[in-house]
């Protein structure tokens, strides 16, 4: 083939020394290595958040317990929160964009190399910043810790006089400067997906993870910077003695909610967006067909970006709005329902019919389905104000949540990993121990989430370091720090796979799924170059066209 | 087999893409826009809500001078860059040393407006409300004139090397792109400090 005629030098790097090949991964521009350390860094705070919550849980096992003090209770859900969010699920997102992106489109790299290496040690950094809270915040006061005001920081708790230390500043700092890497990230997806794709791979000829994840990068741009912006009102706060959230001197506590909430809603999508985005790729291969509802999809999808940037504020029901302030919130909350629900129905028609085949990657995804819409269902609940009244700060709204998060977006990443692992690696993941990953995270995700609604209907509320026994709590959250073991179990066998596949794992050769978009058509570990000649595509599926050229898509999109 | 050649036939087709350093430019001045928005939003907001004084109708001047030394530069960057693409180079290094000639006045003018406030009105940015949304909204902007200024700064020394060619317009326009941005947002900013806020 001529296409081997371009020498690759696979076999070099066992030979050479290991402070070269360091140094290689540290100054490398390669979307592709950029994309795996997004997606180790991601998995090694994984496991640290997780820890954070674990430590919660056996915390709140039984009442009156006294695991961690309250101080260090708050200190744990802080950083879990923070943690999670930023350093945990943005990461991953943008791991398997960065890594995926210009193989799905043909190209063979980013828009912007060096940024995309800039924007990730940005990213590396502002986690460090927020760990390093844990030594530095000690400042000359010997006050603070790690940070301890919520991963919301509502005003005036952050001010100086209730905050003193350094510990928010590390969260602002991290939080800063981490943003600024999303913002580069953000622009180089969009750039990568507009001026990138192959010949031939108009806008509706592109896989809907590209997309997705274009729409995913419009929403960072638009949401992550009034969060910065906010930060920088938070740090002339705190350093230059401003006014901002400052209620002495006339400020506004409720402005820093609208200004957190206008971020911390449409994050969700952020996250859930590239979520859906690897759902829409993995459920047609494994379901043997197209997906269903390629337009709509797209539209949908949009829709929800849209959507998003305006419902913000059933966050702050309890706050006291204007009646017609609630009206607002609870119908374009309610109205977020609908493109999601198009969404749903379309991966469901999707394997309606189709020869469904129940591998690991294909069990999460179908998890994450009904998981979603649960999450869904239990967030129209909340939507309406009145009942919002009432769950409000309770357990209820951590589980709804969790299930968003967990039960949708990372079941949906862990069925991502399980699907590009071969393509990242150029091995197998095992079927054995991903098929125990999943029933363990399944089992344990669903008695720790499922139960927990209950204390919160219960009247629990979040953030208590301990309860009084005899309110009809103890039994629900004995439940659900058990199921938290479960998941841990889960997650321990999945490090131990994604370890041991490395390897020992089956080799994958170029296309173990029969699958139809572009980066199954090159190598497993795709070269450093992607492509030896860029690509032409016809269709939606270019693999499905040379495959099949008795009958190809191009005929009928 | 490493990879394999992926070419569907298809009929002749032209396959052009916009250009990754505008759409990139565009994509950073729609953050910067909502960081902008956030500020603004802020600073309405705190509007005569001020405890103390000193108030924006007792110490503000409108900059009626270098607001128009601003605007009028975005019209010199255009005729500079419009002059690099037909490739006459000397109107080009002549109106972009205009255009960086009124940035540095419009930065100075900023300069003096809170050298003023500061010794001779006492309104700092902890003084009150008004300094505090005041100098966060102005000084951001300003600092982005002041990225500006580098930016158009470092293609004059090229020019002056002699580096600089006919097919770096597009590069130079994408530049372009940003200043503009930043005159328009001064655009608001001043309705909204000096017109609403005053």
């Amino acid at each position: 083939m001529s296409s081997d005629s371009i020498a690759w030098p696979a076999a070099q790097p066992l030979s050479r020394p290991l402070t070269d090949r360091v140094h290689e991964w540290v100054t490398t521009v390669d979307h592709k290595r950029l994309g795996i350390m997004y997606i180790v860094y991601a998995l090694c705070l994984l496991v640290i958040g997780g820890i954070e919550a674990t430590i919660m849980r056996i915390q709140l096992i039984r009442p009156h317990n006294d695991f961690v003090s309250p101080q260090v209770f708050n200190r744990m859900f802080t950083m879990h929160g923070t943690t999670m969010i930023f350093f945990v699920a943005m990461p991953l997102v943008f791991g398997f964009a960065n890594y995926l992106i210009p193989l799905m489109i043909g190209a063979r790299d980013m828009a912007f190399p060096r940024l995309n290496a800039f924007s990730f040690w940005l990213m590396a950094f502002g986690g460090l910043l927020l760990y390093f809270s844990l030594l530095g915040a000690n400042g000359l006061y010997g006050a603070g810790n790690a940070p301890d005001v919520g991963w919301w920081a509502y005003a005036p708790l952050t001010a100086l006089p209730f905050s003193p230390g350094h510990s928010t500043d590390y969260w602002t700092l991290s939080l800063l400067v981490s943003g600024f890497g999303s913002m580069g990230t953000a622009i180089n997806i969009i750039a990568t997906v507009i001026c990138m794709r192959c010949p031939g791979m108009t806008l509706a000829k592109m896989p809907l993870f590209a997309w997705l994840n274009l729409v995913m990068g419009v929403l960072v741009l638009e949401v992550i910077s009034p969060l910065t912006a906010a930060q920088l009102m938070l740090l002339i706060d705190r350093y230059l003695g401003g006014h901002f959230f400052d209620t002495q001197a006339g400020g506004s506590a409720v402005i820093w909610m609208h200004f957190f909430w206008v971020f911390g809603h449409p994050e969700v999508y952020v996250l859930v967006i590239p979520a859906f985005a690897c759902v829409s790729e993995i459920v047609p291969v494994f379901s043997r067909k197209a997906i269903f509802g390629y337009p709509i999809m797209v539209a949908a999808t949009v829709c929800i970006g849209f959507i998003s940037m305006s419902v913000w504020a059933h966050h702050m029901f309890t706050v006291g709005m204007s009646p017609q302030g609630n009206g607002f919130f609870v119908l374009s909350t309610m109205a977020i329902a609908v493109p999601t629900g198009i969404k749903i129905f379309n991966w469901l028609a999707t394997m309606w019919g189709g020869k469904i085949e129940f591998k690991t990657p294909m069990l999460f995804c179908i998890a994450f389905l009904f998981q979603f819409l649960i999450a869904g269902l239990t967030g129209v609940i909340q939507a309406s104000a009145p009942v919002d009244w009432q769950l409000a700060y309770s357990y209820f709204v951590v589980a709804h949540f969790h299930y968003v998060i967990v039960g949708g977006i990372l079941f949906a990443l862990f069925g991502a990993f399980h699907y590009w692992y071969p393509k990242i690696t150029g091995r197998m993941l095992s079927e054995t121990l991903g098929q125990l990953h999943f029933w363990l995270f399944f089992i344990g995700f669903h008695l720790t989430f499922d139960f927990m609604h209950i204390p919160g209907l219960l009247g629990m509320p979040r953030r208590i370091y301990t309860y009084e026994p005899g309110r009809g709590w103890e039994i629900w959250n004995l439940l659900v720090t058990i199921g938290v073991f479960f998941q841990a179990a889960g997650v321990l066998v999945f490090v131990g796979n994604l370890v041991w596949s490395y390897f020992g794992g089956k080799y994958a050769g170029r296309d173990p799924w029969d699958a139809w978009t572009l980066e199954w058509s090159t190598s497993s570990p795709p070269p450093a170059y992607n492509f030896a000649a860029i690509p032409t595509v016809r269709s939606r599926r270019p693999l499905w066209d040379l495959k099949h050229p008795d009958d190809p898509d191009w005929k009928y999109e | 087999m490493n990879v394999i050649p992926l070419t569907l036939p298809q009929p002749g087709f032209k396959w052009e893409l916009p250009s990754r350093g505008r759409v990139g430019m565009l994509s950073l001045i729609a953050a910067e826009s909502a960081i902008f928005t956030i500020f603004v939003v802020a600073y309405l907001f705190y509007i005569g809500k001020s405890l103390t004084g000193p108030m924006p109708k007792e110490v503000l001047r409108v900059p009626v001078l270098y607001t128009i030394c601003l605007l009028s530069s975005s019209l010199t960057i255009h005729l500079a860059t419009r002059a690099l693409r037909q490739g006459s180079n000397k109107v080009f290094a002549t109106s972009w040393f205009v255009t960086l000639a009124l940035g540095a006045t419009f930065l100075f003018g900023t300069a003096r407006e809170w050298h003023h406030l500061i010794y001779d009105e006492g309104l700092t940015i902890s003084t009150n409300l008004f300094g505090t949304t005041y100098y966060s909204l102005v000084g951001l902007h300003a600092f982005h004139v002041t990225v500006g200024l580098l930016g158009l700064f470092i293609v004059l020394a090229f020019t002056l090397l002699g580096k600089l060619r006919q097919e770096h317009a597009e590069r130079v326009d994408v530049l372009s792109l940003y200043w503009h941005f930043v005159d328009a947002v001064w655009v608001v900013v001043f309705t909204v400090v000096y017109v609403i806020g005053r």
